[in-house]
């Protein structure tokens, strides 16, 4: 019931022309966040849901682990997730994360878990937790 | 005129590489999905014919620290991206080495000062692009 009323209400918000305000829903984004959500409360019975403060944080760091060059996500995608990024050894650009300016970003379920399990250990070394991810999503969802 | 036989040698090998490198200014560009999108994350993906099956066998065979990076891959993609890039390889080269910047012919043709690679349009020996405009075409006799 709930996710039919969601989409009507999506609907009518979309033929009204400001349906950009809800552009960050995503279906697939959605399952993800909530795939995230139910890992998140077996790893932490206390799990009380995402934040974006807590994802922004991770997200620009500094953080001690990783390897040096790439103390923070910060450091390849640069502190303003809505620019393009660049790879910390090849310089190869990397599409912006803020979901406002790529709304492709965290739609792929496994190239999500790719890049985490890739990246985690670059930055934090070690693997993120299943809350990091939702907060790190979560955050740039609603960039 | 006859020339001693250790001339005639030099002078074959000369003619041997420069034909080689001749041979890698027009490439195939690559036409296999899996191979644009997995390798083409982090650097641009290079083209099969530029390095041996031996060689793209030794990169595949260790994802895991590739080159300083994690590049791991799920196993399926893996065995497909080998098949490709292993049954479209180059003829030549050497296939103990693993980079390309590292082939005679590769040195060769790109025997510049050592500043040339530190500026930051540069970056990296794998940045074919930042002089190479149409390198991921294939296309590398513009320089």
């Amino acid at each position: 019931m709930i996710p039919m009323i969601r989409s009507v209400a999506l609907g009518l918000v979309a033929g009204l022309g400001i349906g950009t305000a809800l552009a960050a829903s995503n279906a697939s984004r959605d399952g993800i966040l909530t795939g995230y959500a139910a890992q998140a409360r077996a790893e932490n019975p206390s799990f009380a849901g995402f934040s974006a403060d807590r994802g922004r944080a991770l997200y620009l760091g500094p953080h001690t682990g990783g390897k040096p060059e790439t103390n923070a996500c910060a450091a390849c995608h640069t502190a303003d997730p809505k620019r393009e990024g660049r790879h910390a050894i090849t310089g190869r650009a990397i599409k912006p994360m803020a979901v406002s300016v790529n709304p492709a970003r965290f739609t792929d379920d496994a190239d999500v878990e790719k890049r985490f399990s890739r990246d985690c250990p670059n930055v934090l070394g070690r693997a993120c937790t299943a809350q990091e991810k939702g907060d790190f999503i979560t955050f740039l969802a609603g960039q | 005129m006859r020339l001693p036989a250790v001339t005639l040698a030099i002078l074959a090998a000369i003619t041997t590489t420069a034909a080689f490198a001749n041979e890698m200014e027009r490439v195939t560009p690559i036409a296999h999905a899996a191979t644009q999108k997995e390798c083409g994350e982090c650097h641009m993906a290079f083209q099969p014919q530029l390095l041996p099956a031996a060689s793209w066998g030794r990169i595949m065979d260790d994802l895991a620290t590739h080159f300083g990076d994690n590049a791991s891959l799920d196993p399926q993609a893996v065995v497909d991206i080998r098949a490709y890039l292993t049954s479209n390889a180059g003829r030549l080269g050497d296939g103990r080495l693993t980079r390309i910047t590292e082939q005679r012919w590769w040195t060769r043709e790109h025997d510049f000062r050592a500043h040339i690679w530190s500026r930051p349009d540069v970056r990296s020996k794998s940045n074919c692009t930042a002089c190479h405009r149409d390198a991921d075409k294939g296309l590398y006799e513009d320089n």
